[in-house]
Protein backbone atom coordinates (compact mmCIF):
# COMPACT_ATOMS: atom_id res chain seq x y z
CA UNK A 1 0.00 0.00 0.00
CA UNK A 2 0.99 4.04 -0.18
CA UNK A 3 2.65 4.38 2.66
CA UNK A 4 2.09 8.07 4.66
CA UNK A 5 2.55 10.19 7.57
CA UNK A 6 0.56 13.21 8.75
CA UNK A 7 2.75 16.50 7.99
CA UNK A 8 3.42 18.37 11.64
CA UNK A 9 0.07 20.26 12.79
CA UNK A 10 2.20 23.50 12.72
CA UNK A 11 2.55 22.89 8.99
CA UNK A 12 -1.01 21.49 8.60
CA UNK A 13 -2.08 25.00 10.66
CA UNK A 14 -0.15 27.38 8.04
CA UNK A 15 -1.32 25.04 4.75
CA UNK A 16 -5.04 25.93 5.34
CA UNK A 17 -4.59 29.54 7.22
CA UNK A 18 -7.90 31.14 8.35
CA UNK A 19 -10.39 28.74 7.21
CA UNK A 20 -13.18 27.07 6.66
CA UNK A 21 -11.61 24.31 5.94
CA UNK A 22 -13.70 20.84 4.48
CA UNK A 23 -11.41 17.81 5.06
CA UNK A 24 -11.27 14.33 2.80
CA UNK A 25 -10.00 11.19 4.10
CA UNK A 26 -9.11 7.72 2.46
CA UNK A 27 -10.90 4.50 3.49
CA UNK A 28 -7.70 2.27 2.02
CA UNK A 29 -3.97 3.06 2.48
CA UNK A 30 -4.55 6.14 4.86
CA UNK A 31 -6.84 4.81 7.31
CA UNK A 32 -4.75 2.09 7.51
CA UNK A 33 -1.50 3.96 8.31
CA UNK A 34 -3.75 5.62 10.80
CA UNK A 35 -3.32 8.96 8.65
CA UNK A 36 -6.36 9.65 7.25
CA UNK A 37 -9.14 7.39 8.12
CA UNK A 38 -12.23 8.29 10.01
CA UNK A 39 -10.70 8.84 13.64
CA UNK A 40 -7.98 10.72 11.78
CA UNK A 41 -10.13 13.11 9.93
CA UNK A 42 -12.29 13.32 13.16
CA UNK A 43 -9.02 14.16 15.51
CA UNK A 44 -7.87 16.82 12.76
CA UNK A 45 -11.41 18.43 12.81
CA UNK A 46 -11.01 18.52 16.42
CA UNK A 47 -7.57 19.72 16.34
CA UNK A 48 -8.84 22.60 14.09
CA UNK A 49 -11.69 23.46 15.69
CA UNK A 50 -9.39 24.25 18.81
CA UNK A 51 -7.58 26.87 16.59
CA UNK A 52 -10.62 28.18 16.18
CA UNK A 53 -10.92 27.17 12.02
CA UNK A 54 -14.22 26.90 10.92
CA UNK A 55 -14.62 22.85 9.68
CA UNK A 56 -17.59 23.20 6.66
CA UNK A 57 -17.47 19.31 7.03
CA UNK A 58 -15.17 15.78 6.45
CA UNK A 59 -15.61 12.91 4.15
CA UNK A 60 -14.06 9.80 3.84
CA UNK A 61 -13.75 8.89 0.15
CA UNK A 62 -13.83 5.18 -0.95
CA UNK A 63 -10.86 5.19 -1.89
CA UNK A 64 -9.83 8.75 -2.39
CA UNK A 65 -7.96 7.88 -5.88
CA UNK A 66 -10.94 6.41 -7.65
CA UNK A 67 -12.02 9.46 -9.80
CA UNK A 68 -16.09 8.71 -10.33
CA UNK A 69 -16.52 7.52 -7.13
CA UNK A 70 -14.94 10.50 -5.52
CA UNK A 71 -17.10 12.55 -8.12
CA UNK A 72 -20.30 10.61 -7.08
CA UNK A 73 -19.36 11.57 -3.27
CA UNK A 74 -18.31 14.76 -3.32
CA UNK A 75 -21.68 15.95 -4.98
CA UNK A 76 -23.43 15.04 -1.91
CA UNK A 77 -20.71 17.24 -0.58
CA UNK A 78 -21.23 20.51 -2.50
CA UNK A 79 -22.41 23.20 -0.05
CA UNK A 80 -19.39 22.24 2.36
CA UNK A 81 -17.14 22.46 -0.35
CA UNK A 82 -18.53 25.57 -1.05
CA UNK A 83 -18.18 27.00 2.10
CA UNK A 84 -14.70 26.08 2.52
CA UNK A 85 -11.93 28.04 1.61
CA UNK A 86 -9.36 25.25 1.90
CA UNK A 87 -10.14 21.57 1.12
CA UNK A 88 -7.41 19.56 3.37
CA UNK A 89 -7.14 15.80 1.84
CA UNK A 90 -5.26 13.62 4.24
CA UNK A 91 -4.70 10.79 1.53
CA UNK A 92 -1.73 10.16 -0.67
CA UNK A 93 -0.15 12.31 -3.30
CA UNK A 94 -2.69 10.17 -5.74
CA UNK A 95 -5.94 10.93 -3.85
CA UNK A 96 -4.99 14.82 -3.41
CA UNK A 97 -4.90 14.93 -7.12
CA UNK A 98 -7.76 13.43 -7.78
CA UNK A 99 -9.97 15.71 -5.12
CA UNK A 100 -7.85 19.00 -6.36
CA UNK A 101 -9.25 18.04 -10.40
CA UNK A 102 -12.57 17.42 -8.99
CA UNK A 103 -12.77 21.33 -6.90
CA UNK A 104 -11.57 23.07 -9.47
CA UNK A 105 -12.78 26.52 -7.32
CA UNK A 106 -11.28 26.25 -3.93
CA UNK A 107 -7.29 25.29 -3.02
CA UNK A 108 -7.19 21.78 -2.34
CA UNK A 109 -3.41 21.36 0.17
CA UNK A 110 -1.92 17.91 1.75
CA UNK A 111 -2.35 17.08 4.85
CA UNK A 112 0.16 14.25 4.77
CA UNK A 113 3.31 13.54 3.08
CA UNK A 114 3.61 10.48 0.50
CA UNK A 115 6.44 7.92 1.68
CA UNK A 116 6.76 4.76 -0.55
CA UNK A 117 4.48 1.88 -1.61
CA UNK A 118 4.99 -0.57 1.55
CA UNK A 119 4.50 -3.35 3.63
CA UNK A 120 3.12 -2.83 7.03
CA UNK A 121 4.92 -5.02 9.92
CA UNK A 122 3.04 -3.73 12.65
CA UNK A 123 1.40 -0.76 13.83
CA UNK A 124 3.11 2.28 12.85
CA UNK A 125 6.09 0.34 11.29
CA UNK A 126 6.60 0.48 7.72
CA UNK A 127 8.65 -1.11 5.01
CA UNK A 128 9.35 0.20 1.80
CA UNK A 129 8.91 -2.62 -0.65
CA UNK A 130 8.11 -1.66 -4.24
CA UNK A 131 10.15 1.19 -6.38
CA UNK A 132 6.78 0.30 -9.65
CA UNK A 133 9.81 0.06 -11.72
CA UNK A 134 8.01 -1.16 -14.35
CA UNK A 135 9.68 -4.94 -14.89
CA UNK A 136 9.53 -6.99 -11.87
CA UNK A 137 12.87 -8.87 -11.47
CA UNK A 138 12.28 -10.21 -8.02
CA UNK A 139 12.31 -13.43 -9.02
CA UNK A 140 16.37 -13.27 -9.84
CA UNK A 141 15.87 -12.84 -5.92
CA UNK A 142 13.86 -15.23 -4.34
CA UNK A 143 10.95 -12.71 -3.72
CA UNK A 144 13.28 -9.83 -2.37
CA UNK A 145 13.68 -6.46 -4.13
CA UNK A 146 16.90 -4.93 -4.08
CA UNK A 147 15.56 -1.94 -6.38
CA UNK A 148 13.08 -1.07 -3.65
CA UNK A 149 14.96 -2.12 -0.45
CA UNK A 150 18.71 -1.58 -1.18
CA UNK A 151 19.10 2.53 -1.28
CA UNK A 152 21.64 2.01 -3.91
CA UNK A 153 19.64 -0.45 -6.20
CA UNK A 154 22.07 -2.79 -6.66
CA UNK A 155 21.51 -5.88 -8.76
CA UNK A 156 24.68 -7.43 -8.26
CA UNK A 157 25.77 -8.41 -4.84
CA UNK A 158 26.11 -5.87 -2.19
CA UNK A 159 28.19 -3.00 -1.81
CA UNK A 160 31.13 -2.76 0.76
CA UNK A 161 29.16 -1.08 3.10
CA UNK A 162 27.23 -4.38 4.42
CA UNK A 163 27.57 -4.76 8.11
CA UNK A 164 26.41 -7.12 10.52
CA UNK A 165 23.01 -7.51 8.68
CA UNK A 166 22.99 -3.99 8.44
CA UNK A 167 22.94 -1.46 6.07
CA UNK A 168 25.31 1.38 5.55
CA UNK A 169 23.09 4.34 5.50
CA UNK A 170 21.54 3.32 8.86
CA UNK A 171 20.90 0.30 11.61
CA UNK A 172 17.56 0.59 11.17
CA UNK A 173 17.56 -0.68 7.92
CA UNK A 174 18.33 -4.73 7.18
CA UNK A 175 20.82 -4.80 3.89
CA UNK A 176 18.72 -6.56 1.33
CA UNK A 177 21.40 -8.13 0.08
CA UNK A 178 22.18 -9.98 3.65
CA UNK A 179 18.73 -11.15 3.37
CA UNK A 180 18.97 -12.24 -0.33
CA UNK A 181 22.23 -14.26 0.28
CA UNK A 182 21.42 -16.10 3.23
CA UNK A 183 17.97 -17.36 1.52
CA UNK A 184 19.64 -18.40 -1.36
CA UNK A 185 21.98 -20.41 0.62
CA UNK A 186 19.72 -21.81 2.59
CA UNK A 187 17.89 -23.11 -0.94
CA UNK A 188 21.51 -24.12 -2.05
CA UNK A 189 20.55 -22.17 -4.79
CA UNK A 190 23.69 -19.38 -4.34
CA UNK A 191 24.40 -19.90 -8.12
CA UNK A 192 21.40 -18.23 -9.11
CA UNK A 193 23.67 -14.67 -8.18
CA UNK A 194 26.41 -15.76 -10.42
CA UNK A 195 24.85 -14.52 -13.77
CA UNK A 196 25.68 -10.56 -14.66
CA UNK A 197 21.77 -8.70 -13.99
CA UNK A 198 22.03 -6.14 -16.91
CA UNK A 199 21.38 -2.84 -17.10
CA UNK A 200 17.92 -1.94 -15.92
CA UNK A 201 14.92 -0.64 -18.63
CA UNK A 202 14.22 2.22 -16.94
CA UNK A 203 11.74 2.73 -19.77
CA UNK A 204 9.59 0.42 -19.01
CA UNK A 205 8.66 2.33 -15.53
CA UNK A 206 5.75 4.74 -15.46
CA UNK A 207 8.46 7.64 -14.86
CA UNK A 208 8.19 8.30 -18.58
CA UNK A 209 4.61 8.85 -18.05
CA UNK A 210 3.29 6.01 -19.15
CA UNK A 211 -1.05 5.78 -18.58
CA UNK A 212 -2.11 2.30 -18.78
CA UNK B 1 54.58 -4.95 -25.80
CA UNK B 2 53.73 -1.64 -25.50
CA UNK B 3 51.39 -0.53 -22.80
CA UNK B 4 49.15 2.44 -22.98
CA UNK B 5 49.14 2.62 -19.44
CA UNK B 6 51.93 2.68 -17.31
CA UNK B 7 49.67 0.94 -14.05
CA UNK B 8 49.15 -2.09 -16.70
CA UNK B 9 52.80 -2.08 -18.08
CA UNK B 10 54.51 -2.65 -14.11
CA UNK B 11 51.84 -4.61 -14.07
CA UNK B 12 52.09 -7.05 -16.90
CA UNK B 13 55.86 -7.21 -15.89
CA UNK B 14 55.02 -8.79 -12.82
CA UNK B 15 56.67 -5.88 -10.32
CA UNK B 16 54.98 -5.45 -7.09
CA UNK B 17 52.87 -1.87 -7.90
CA UNK B 18 52.29 1.11 -6.25
CA UNK B 19 49.20 3.23 -6.61
CA UNK B 20 48.86 6.27 -4.31
CA UNK B 21 45.65 8.13 -3.59
CA UNK B 22 45.42 12.57 -3.89
CA UNK B 23 42.38 13.73 -2.75
CA UNK B 24 40.86 16.91 -4.55
CA UNK B 25 40.50 20.50 -2.42
CA UNK B 26 37.01 21.58 -2.01
CA UNK B 27 37.43 24.49 -4.38
CA UNK B 28 38.91 24.87 -8.07
CA UNK B 29 42.01 25.99 -6.84
CA UNK B 30 44.75 23.70 -9.37
CA UNK B 31 47.36 24.42 -6.85
CA UNK B 32 46.10 22.18 -4.54
CA UNK B 33 46.34 19.14 -7.01
CA UNK B 34 49.62 20.53 -8.64
CA UNK B 35 51.59 20.32 -4.85
CA UNK B 36 50.90 17.10 -4.17
CA UNK B 37 51.64 16.21 -7.03
CA UNK B 38 54.92 17.45 -7.02
CA UNK B 39 55.28 15.93 -3.75
CA UNK B 40 54.21 12.45 -4.78
CA UNK B 41 56.02 12.26 -8.63
CA UNK B 42 57.88 9.06 -8.76
CA UNK B 43 56.86 7.62 -5.89
CA UNK B 44 54.02 5.71 -7.21
CA UNK B 45 53.16 3.80 -10.64
CA UNK B 46 50.04 5.67 -11.18
CA UNK B 47 47.49 8.20 -9.09
CA UNK B 48 43.86 7.79 -8.10
CA UNK B 49 41.85 10.90 -8.47
CA UNK B 50 38.49 10.47 -5.71
CA UNK B 51 35.08 11.33 -7.31
CA UNK B 52 33.12 12.95 -4.44
CA UNK B 53 34.36 10.62 -2.30
CA UNK B 54 32.29 10.58 0.74
CA UNK B 55 29.68 12.71 -1.21
CA UNK B 56 31.41 15.39 -0.22
CA UNK B 57 31.67 18.12 -3.64
CA UNK B 58 34.94 18.97 -4.52
CA UNK B 59 37.30 19.06 -7.77
CA UNK B 60 35.82 16.64 -10.22
CA UNK B 61 38.17 13.08 -10.59
CA UNK B 62 38.15 14.14 -14.68
CA UNK B 63 39.72 18.32 -13.57
CA UNK B 64 42.10 16.13 -11.52
CA UNK B 65 43.47 13.58 -13.37
CA UNK B 66 43.85 16.02 -16.48
CA UNK B 67 46.01 18.47 -14.47
CA UNK B 68 48.27 14.74 -13.54
CA UNK B 69 48.76 14.80 -17.48
CA UNK B 70 49.66 18.05 -17.57
CA UNK B 71 52.25 17.62 -15.18
CA UNK B 72 53.53 14.50 -16.73
CA UNK B 73 52.09 11.88 -14.31
CA UNK B 74 49.89 9.37 -15.25
CA UNK B 75 46.23 9.12 -13.38
CA UNK B 76 43.89 6.94 -12.74
CA UNK B 77 40.34 8.43 -13.10
CA UNK B 78 37.43 7.25 -10.63
CA UNK B 79 33.84 7.02 -11.46
CA UNK B 80 30.98 6.46 -9.41
CA UNK B 81 27.79 5.30 -10.23
CA UNK B 82 25.76 7.85 -7.80
CA UNK B 83 25.84 10.83 -9.26
CA UNK B 84 25.63 9.86 -13.29
CA UNK B 85 23.61 7.93 -15.81
CA UNK B 86 24.45 5.52 -18.14
CA UNK B 87 24.52 8.89 -20.84
CA UNK B 88 26.74 10.89 -18.72
CA UNK B 89 29.06 8.04 -17.43
CA UNK B 90 29.85 6.92 -21.03
CA UNK B 91 30.27 10.47 -22.94
CA UNK B 92 32.83 11.25 -19.24
CA UNK B 93 34.71 8.08 -20.24
CA UNK B 94 34.81 9.83 -24.16
CA UNK B 95 35.76 13.01 -22.68
CA UNK B 96 38.67 11.70 -20.42
CA UNK B 97 39.90 9.12 -22.42
CA UNK B 98 40.47 11.97 -25.77
CA UNK B 99 42.51 13.70 -23.29
CA UNK B 100 44.64 11.01 -22.25
CA UNK B 101 43.53 9.25 -19.59
CA UNK B 102 43.66 5.54 -19.63
CA UNK B 103 42.82 4.10 -15.95
CA UNK B 104 39.94 4.11 -14.35
CA UNK B 105 38.46 2.97 -11.52
CA UNK B 106 34.91 1.91 -11.16
CA UNK B 107 32.92 1.63 -8.58
CA UNK B 108 28.56 2.21 -6.78
CA UNK B 109 30.30 4.69 -5.03
CA UNK B 110 29.08 5.98 -1.28
CA UNK B 111 25.40 6.87 -0.34
CA UNK B 112 24.63 10.25 -0.53
CA UNK B 113 23.26 10.42 2.78
CA UNK B 114 26.84 10.51 4.03
CA UNK B 115 27.94 13.69 2.51
CA UNK B 116 27.42 17.83 2.26
CA UNK B 117 24.27 17.90 0.68
CA UNK B 118 22.37 14.43 2.25
CA UNK B 119 18.88 16.30 0.13
CA UNK B 120 20.64 15.05 -3.19
CA UNK B 121 19.13 12.37 -5.43
CA UNK B 122 21.16 9.37 -5.97
CA UNK B 123 21.09 8.36 -9.74
CA UNK B 124 22.26 4.82 -9.82
CA UNK B 125 20.83 3.71 -12.82
CA UNK B 126 23.81 1.46 -12.95
CA UNK B 127 26.26 -0.35 -10.61
CA UNK B 128 29.66 -0.92 -11.13
CA UNK B 129 29.69 -4.57 -12.01
CA UNK B 130 27.46 -3.27 -14.90
CA UNK B 131 29.67 -0.43 -15.84
CA UNK B 132 32.63 -2.48 -15.86
CA UNK B 133 30.81 -4.60 -18.14
CA UNK B 134 29.68 -1.71 -20.61
CA UNK B 135 33.06 -0.46 -20.62
CA UNK B 136 34.76 -3.69 -21.62
CA UNK B 137 32.07 -3.83 -24.59
CA UNK B 138 33.22 -0.42 -25.43
CA UNK B 139 36.34 -0.97 -25.35
CA UNK B 140 36.29 -4.74 -26.71
CA UNK B 141 33.41 -4.61 -29.10
CA UNK B 142 32.97 -1.14 -29.64
CA UNK B 143 29.80 -0.38 -29.02
CA UNK B 144 27.35 1.43 -26.43
CA UNK B 145 25.52 0.14 -23.48
CA UNK B 146 22.39 0.86 -26.15
CA UNK B 147 24.07 -1.67 -28.60
CA UNK B 148 25.13 1.38 -30.99
CA UNK B 149 28.32 1.43 -32.74
CA UNK B 150 31.18 4.12 -31.53
CA UNK B 151 31.92 5.95 -34.53
CA UNK B 152 35.10 7.81 -34.27
CA UNK B 153 37.88 6.57 -31.59
CA UNK B 154 37.44 3.16 -29.41
CA UNK B 155 37.95 4.26 -25.85
CA UNK B 156 41.60 2.06 -24.63
CA UNK B 157 40.82 1.54 -21.18
CA UNK B 158 42.55 -0.31 -18.07
CA UNK B 159 39.06 -1.11 -16.72
CA UNK B 160 39.72 -0.83 -12.37
CA UNK B 161 37.18 -2.19 -9.88
CA UNK B 162 37.16 -1.66 -5.73
CA UNK B 163 36.68 -5.07 -3.38
CA UNK B 164 36.20 -4.89 0.36
CA UNK B 165 36.93 -8.32 1.37
CA UNK B 166 36.04 -7.30 4.85
CA UNK B 167 32.33 -6.55 4.42
CA UNK B 168 29.14 -8.87 5.07
CA UNK B 169 27.92 -11.35 3.93
CA UNK B 170 31.72 -12.01 4.20
CA UNK B 171 30.99 -15.68 2.36
CA UNK B 172 30.15 -13.40 -0.79
CA UNK B 173 32.72 -11.59 -1.38
CA UNK B 174 34.80 -13.71 -3.35
CA UNK B 175 31.72 -14.14 -5.64
CA UNK B 176 31.48 -10.49 -6.05
CA UNK B 177 35.37 -9.97 -7.18
CA UNK B 178 34.75 -12.99 -9.41
CA UNK B 179 32.10 -11.26 -11.02
CA UNK B 180 33.36 -8.40 -11.08
CA UNK B 181 36.17 -9.61 -13.32
CA UNK B 182 34.21 -11.68 -15.45
CA UNK B 183 32.52 -8.17 -16.54
CA UNK B 184 35.74 -6.86 -17.14
CA UNK B 185 38.08 -5.72 -14.59
CA UNK B 186 41.40 -5.67 -15.08
CA UNK B 187 42.72 -4.76 -11.83
CA UNK B 188 40.99 -4.46 -8.30
CA UNK B 189 42.13 -2.13 -5.57
CA UNK B 190 40.82 -3.07 -2.11
CA UNK B 191 39.55 -1.58 0.76
CA UNK B 192 42.30 -0.43 3.60
CA UNK B 193 43.77 -3.66 4.93
CA UNK B 194 44.04 -3.88 8.76
CA UNK B 195 42.80 -7.51 9.41
CA UNK B 196 45.27 -9.53 8.13
CA UNK B 197 43.70 -13.03 8.79
CA UNK B 198 40.69 -11.66 6.82
CA UNK B 199 42.43 -10.35 3.97
CA UNK B 200 44.41 -13.55 3.41
CA UNK B 201 41.56 -15.99 3.71
CA UNK B 202 39.79 -13.78 1.14
CA UNK B 203 43.10 -14.01 -1.10
CA UNK B 204 43.53 -17.69 -0.66
CA UNK B 205 40.00 -18.03 -2.29
CA UNK B 206 40.74 -15.44 -4.80
CA UNK B 207 44.09 -17.88 -5.96
CA UNK B 208 42.21 -21.02 -5.54
CA UNK B 209 39.37 -19.81 -7.96
CA UNK B 210 42.63 -18.75 -10.35
CA UNK B 211 41.26 -15.22 -10.19
CA UNK B 212 45.04 -13.86 -9.26
CA UNK B 213 45.56 -14.61 -12.58
CA UNK B 214 42.58 -12.89 -14.61
CA UNK B 215 42.98 -9.59 -12.97
CA UNK B 216 45.81 -7.46 -10.76
CA UNK B 217 44.90 -7.27 -6.96
CA UNK B 218 46.46 -4.04 -4.88
CA UNK B 219 45.51 -4.38 -1.61
CA UNK B 220 44.88 -1.02 0.25
CA UNK B 221 46.66 0.94 3.05
CA UNK B 222 45.70 3.72 5.27
CA UNK B 223 48.38 4.86 7.72
CA UNK B 224 46.34 6.04 11.05
CA UNK B 225 47.30 9.51 11.65
CA UNK B 226 45.79 10.09 15.07
CA UNK B 227 43.69 8.59 17.64
CA UNK B 228 40.67 10.93 16.25
CA UNK B 229 40.93 8.85 12.77
CA UNK B 230 41.33 5.32 14.38
CA UNK B 231 38.12 5.85 16.15
CA UNK B 232 36.27 7.54 13.35
CA UNK B 233 38.03 4.44 10.70
CA UNK B 234 36.94 1.42 13.10
CA UNK B 235 33.68 2.81 14.48
CA UNK B 236 32.06 5.14 11.60
CA UNK B 237 33.52 4.45 8.51
CA UNK B 238 31.20 1.52 6.87
CA UNK B 239 33.27 -1.53 5.73
CA UNK B 240 36.44 -0.91 7.31
CA UNK B 241 37.46 -3.38 9.62
CA UNK B 242 40.37 -2.33 12.23
CA UNK B 243 40.86 -5.31 14.68
CA UNK B 244 41.78 -4.41 18.33
CA UNK B 245 44.91 -4.93 18.42
CA UNK B 246 45.98 -2.62 15.98
CA UNK B 247 43.02 0.23 17.56
CA UNK B 248 45.03 -0.30 21.01
CA UNK B 249 48.46 0.13 19.92
CA UNK B 250 46.89 3.57 18.20
CA UNK B 251 45.21 4.57 21.41
CA UNK B 252 47.79 3.65 23.87
CA UNK B 253 50.90 4.73 21.95
CA UNK B 254 52.65 7.98 23.19
CA UNK B 255 53.00 9.22 19.36
CA UNK B 256 49.93 8.01 17.42
CA UNK B 257 50.97 9.52 14.10
CA UNK B 258 54.64 7.25 14.43
CA UNK B 259 52.81 4.56 15.90
CA UNK B 260 50.66 4.47 12.84
CA UNK B 261 53.06 5.20 10.05
CA UNK B 262 55.29 1.81 11.63
CA UNK B 263 51.99 -0.28 11.72
CA UNK B 264 51.33 0.36 7.76
CA UNK B 265 55.17 -0.57 7.21
CA UNK B 266 54.52 -3.70 9.10
CA UNK B 267 50.80 -4.49 7.21
CA UNK B 268 52.83 -3.76 3.56
CA UNK B 269 55.52 -6.10 5.02
CA UNK B 270 53.33 -9.29 5.17
CA UNK B 271 50.89 -8.01 2.07
CA UNK B 272 53.90 -8.34 -0.08
CA UNK B 273 54.25 -11.85 0.62
CA UNK B 274 50.73 -12.97 0.18
CA UNK B 275 50.37 -14.69 -2.75
CA UNK B 276 48.63 -13.16 -5.92
CA UNK B 277 48.95 -9.77 -4.70
CA UNK B 278 50.16 -7.19 -7.49
CA UNK B 279 50.62 -4.38 -5.57
CA UNK B 280 49.50 -2.05 -2.99
CA UNK B 281 47.24 0.95 -3.21
CA UNK B 282 47.82 3.71 -0.41
CA UNK B 283 45.26 6.12 0.48
CA UNK B 284 46.66 8.37 3.27
CA UNK B 285 43.74 10.63 4.13
CA UNK B 286 45.08 14.52 4.55
CA UNK B 287 49.05 12.85 5.03
CA UNK B 288 49.85 12.59 1.73
CA UNK B 289 52.91 13.97 2.60
CA UNK B 290 53.51 10.63 4.47
CA UNK B 291 54.39 8.82 1.09
CA UNK B 292 57.10 9.09 0.11
CA UNK B 293 58.82 7.89 3.34
CA UNK B 294 56.45 5.04 2.94
CA UNK B 295 57.06 4.20 -0.38
CA UNK B 296 61.36 4.57 0.12
CA UNK B 297 61.13 2.61 3.92
CA UNK B 298 58.80 -0.53 2.28
CA UNK B 299 61.40 -0.71 0.07
CA UNK B 300 59.52 -0.24 -3.27
CA UNK B 301 61.81 3.24 -4.81
CA UNK B 302 62.51 3.66 -7.41
CA UNK B 303 59.81 3.24 -9.33
CA UNK B 304 60.50 0.61 -12.46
Amino acid sequence: MIITKQKEIKKILDLVGNGPVFIVGCSECATLCNTGGEKEVKEMKNILEEKKIDVSGFVILDPACHFLNDKRILKNYKNEIENAKKILVLACGNGVQTVAELVQDTDVVSGTDALFLGEIKRLGDFERRCNLCGECIIDLYDGLCPISRCPKSMLNGPCGGSMNGKCEISDDLDCVWDLIFKRLKADNSLHKLKDLVEPKDWSKSTEMGRRV
Amino acid sequence: MTYESNLQRVLSEKKFAVTAEIGPPKGCNQEKIRKKAELLKGYADAFNITDNQTAVVRLSSMGGCFILLDMGLEPIMQMGCRDRNRIALQSDLLGAVSVGVRNILFMTGDHQSFGNHPGAKGVYDLDSIQLIKIVKDMRDLGVFQSGDKILSGIPDVFIGGTANPFADPLDFRVDRIEKKIIAGADFIQTQSVYNLDKFNQWMDEVCARGLDKKAFILAGVTPLKSVKMADRMKFHVPGVDIPDEIYKRIINASDPKYEGYNISLELIDEIKKIRGVGGIHITALFWEDIIPKLVKEAGFYPRP
